[in-house]
């Protein structure tokens, strides 16, 4: 895959295109409904949902709390059962342990199980720069890689892109990567899911490395995780002699029954599924059976620092389950391209800005990138105030050097607001001018009249009605 | 019971008419408002936009404005959840305006919890002979949640139909600065809210927030959807003898 964010503009702009695309608007509308009625009908079937969710909470913060603990724990129990631990600080220093340890196999191809975390540090770049192509089997990913394009959602990756798209994609591009398409290809889910079963199956009996992430590690066994539908990942992590694991920190869990709670939250909020088809577990080598070398790659990329900051390391309890997203109004309307990340939605909102800082116009729009209507901090299984943490992003980017302009008209209003006289000359001076109230307004106040109506100006402000009615000195305590 | 206004700057400057309401219908209720004059401004705009300081300034002024209020009825939802919502985390811990947000907060009330909870009423005697839907505003559901208070109040009202709202729960896209910082999706957002609104064939769209009810209300004009916006203290306030002008 060698299309990239770097070079998107920031929220607005790309959401002004966004918008714009009828066809994108159906899409998602159409996607993300679906899902959404789904989680909520299998989330409203379980009486303890909500002691769930705090549960859920409450586990990662502990996790969260400990960190260096359970990581410890984690690395000498995977080392024990024949595994190996590599600990990457960053993007870079990930993909150079991932591509030595290709490299060093012999092998050119490896097959990819659907993964944020290799997403994220651009792993398929790397490899491909040292001449290692790296095939996703998911199947929204495949149709991403097929067609040269982003992911746009976190767990539907193509949920930009409806049937008729998908059977184009695989018609035009699938013989370039492996086995084609079949003749007559039509775009019924079936047809399409068989094309990419045949496409698969070839490469995944051929190919001898296998490059995964993980949704959750228990650190008491140095197990990993993998929840999924299609049974891709099942292949990708048996029949490789190599597996190689890239793994975000904030993935670890104390214990298998802290775990249990895990497996209940995720399948109904992501898929809104009861339980997923597959969760494949593996704890390090077992001789004769599966991958016989197993690495797993621990990646910080940014995490401590988000741990350092109280309001914001709520973030890193985030399972990737997709419900903010898949509720979110913004969401719906632009899709996952605009937030210039592969976190879109409420959670990239929160997300990227810690990872890679403010500084950037991308990641300092991001924390903007929301009405607050709250209805993501409703939905989270792990109950991420994504609200709170926004407001508190807006502050840091809001003390930056691109808001002098802001920071001085609001500290105007501040000014207006902080004193009842001068507020109330503020609206008598509106009041005095109402007839010249224009239909539509200037500079950024055009956002506004572009599209909606401005309300009547009254006659009189409700203080001086008050202060009317109630005579001179009544009124006030 | 005398019910201290905090009126809102919003309500305040653009739209006196919802306080005038309010006065009116707890008044005939047979209860005193009081409206105390160094009143300004919640600070929500500000905080949500990151201006932490100059909310904390507008958070103290509220705070010492309402501090010896036996309740504080404010006639929009959001500002109302600022209050009870995020004046606690405003102020370092155990700080002053800690102490006192702590204080106020369960003091501060959405008209819909006055009315039901505190002085328990219903019907509240209205008379408005229109079709009416409710757009429950994001920070009265969720923040406040104040959940079937405002059906209920509507129901009582004699004249009123009241009709289903599609998509009701889904934000209008007002979000305050979001509006101006976003327009492009606050208006897509909007648009999608208008069009339900004026499928469902109310004469008026009824909701606890007017600025929200500013901005739908906006694009419905400019679509000349015909629909009119009337925060629900009017709609309560409204009898026979004095109609609510819509
Ligand atoms: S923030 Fe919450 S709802 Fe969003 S993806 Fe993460 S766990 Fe799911």
């Amino acid at each position: 895959m060698s299309a990239t964010f770097v070079g998107m503009p920031a929220f607005p702009e790309a959401a002004r295109a966004a918008t714009g695309d009828a066809q994108l608007r159906h899409n998602l509308r159409r996607a993300t409904h679906t899902i959404r009625d789904k989680r909520a009908a299998v989330v409203g079937e379980l009486d303890d949902w909500a002691g769930l969710r705090a549960a859920g909470k409450a586990v990662k913060d502990r996790t969260l709390r400990h960190l260096d603990v359970y990581l410890e724990r984690f690395e000498a129990a995977v080392t024990a059962a024949g595994g190996q631990v590599h600990w990457a600080a960053d993007a870079a220093e990930a993909n150079r342990v991932v591509t030595d340890l290709v490299l060093a196999t012999g092998e050119r191809d490896v097959v990819k199980v659907k993964s944020m975390a290799t997403q994220e540090i651009e792993l398929n770049q790397a490899l491909a720069e040292a001449g290692i192509t790296a095939y996703e089997t998911d199947l929204a990913e495949l149709i991403v890689q097929l067609s040269d394009d982003l992911p746009s959602h976190i767990l539907v990756p193509a949920i930009h892109r409806n049937r008729a798209e998908i059977r184009e994609i695989f018609r035009d591009r699938m013989a370039a990567w492996g086995a084609p398409a079949p003749d007559g290809l039509g775009d019924d889910p079936r047809a399409l899911a068989e094309a990419a079963r045949v496409h698969l199956r070839e490469r995944f009996l051929r190919t001898r490395v296998a490059v995964s992430g993980a949704n959750f590690a228990v650190a008491d066994t140095g197990t990993l995780v993998v929840l999924e539908s299609e049974g891709n990942g099942r292949m990708c992590l048996t029949l490789p002699d190599t597996l190689i694991s890239v793994v975000g920190i904030e993935k670890l869990v104390p214990t298998w029954s802290d775990l249990e709670v895990f497996l209940q939250l995720l399948p109904r909020s992501s898929t809104g599924e009861r339980m997923n088809p597959y969760t494949s577990t593996w704890t390090g080598v077992t001789p004769g059976d599966g991958p016989q070398e197993v690495h797993v790659v621990l990646l910080d990329n940014g995490r401590t620092d988000v741990l350092a900051d109280t309001v914001g390391r709520q973030a890193l309890r985030c399972i990737r389950c997709s419900a903010c997203l898949n509720i979110c109004p913004v969401y719906e309307r632009t899709g996952g391209h605009a937030y210039g990340s592969v976190y879109p939605g409420p959670i990239g909102a929160i997300l990227t800005p810690q990872l890679r800082g403010t500084g950037g116009a991308v990641e300092a729009a991001l924390p903007f990138a929301s009405s607050l209507c709250g209805a993501c901090y409703e939905v989270c299984p792990v109950a991420i105030d994504i609200p709170e943490v926004l407001v508190h992003l807006r502050e840091e980017v809001a003390g930056g050097a691109g808001h002098r302009a802001e920071r001085a008209a609001m500290g105007a209003a501040g000014w207006v607001l902080g004193d009842r006289r001068r507020l109330d000359a503020a609206q008598r001076a509106a009041s005095a001018a109402r007839s010249l109230a224009p239909r539509h307004l200037p500079g950024p106040g055009a956002a506004w009249t572009d599209t909606r109506d401005l309300p009547e100006i009254p006659e009189e402000s409700f203080r001086s009605w008050w202060r009317r009615r109630s005579g001179p000195g009544e009124g006030a305590r | 019971m005398r019910i201290a206004l905090f009126i809102t700057c919003l309500n305040d400057t653009l739209f006196p008419r919802t306080g005038k309401a309010v006065v009116r219908l707890l008044e005939r209720l047979g209860h005193k408002v009081v409206f105390p004059e160094d009143q300004t401004c919640c600070g929500q705009m500000h905080y949500n936009t990151g201006y932490r300081r100059d909310a904390q300034r507008l958070a103290v002024r509220f705070v010492e404005t309402f501090a010896d209020a036996d309740a504080v009825l404010v006639p929009s939802g959001s500002c109302a959840a600022m209050v009870r919502d995020n004046y606690p985390r405003l102020g370092a811990p155990g700080s002053r305006l800690d102490r006192a947000a702590a204080e106020v907060a369960p003091r501060v009330l959405d008209l819909t919890e006055l009315l039901v909870d505190v002085l328990g009423v219903t019907d509240v005697g209205a008379y408005f002979p229109h079709t009416v839907t409710y757009h429950p505003t994001c920070h009265g559901l969720r923040l406040l949640g104040l959940g079937d208070r405002p059906y209920r109040l509507l129901r009582a009202v004699r004249g009123l139909e009241l009709v289903e709202l599609a998509g009701a729960r889904e934000c209008c896209g007002f979000g305050g600065t979001f509006a101006v910082k976003n327009p492009d999706v606050s208006a897509a957002m909007g648009a999608d809210k208008a069009r339900r609104v004026a499928d469902t064939g109310a004469e008026v769209l009824c909701a606890v927030d007017n600025s929200c009810l500013m901005h739908i209300g906006g694009t419905l004009e400019r679509a000349r959807a015909g629909v009119r916006v009337v925060h629900l203290a009017e709609i309560l306030a409204s009898t026979e003898e004095e109609p609510a002008r819509i």
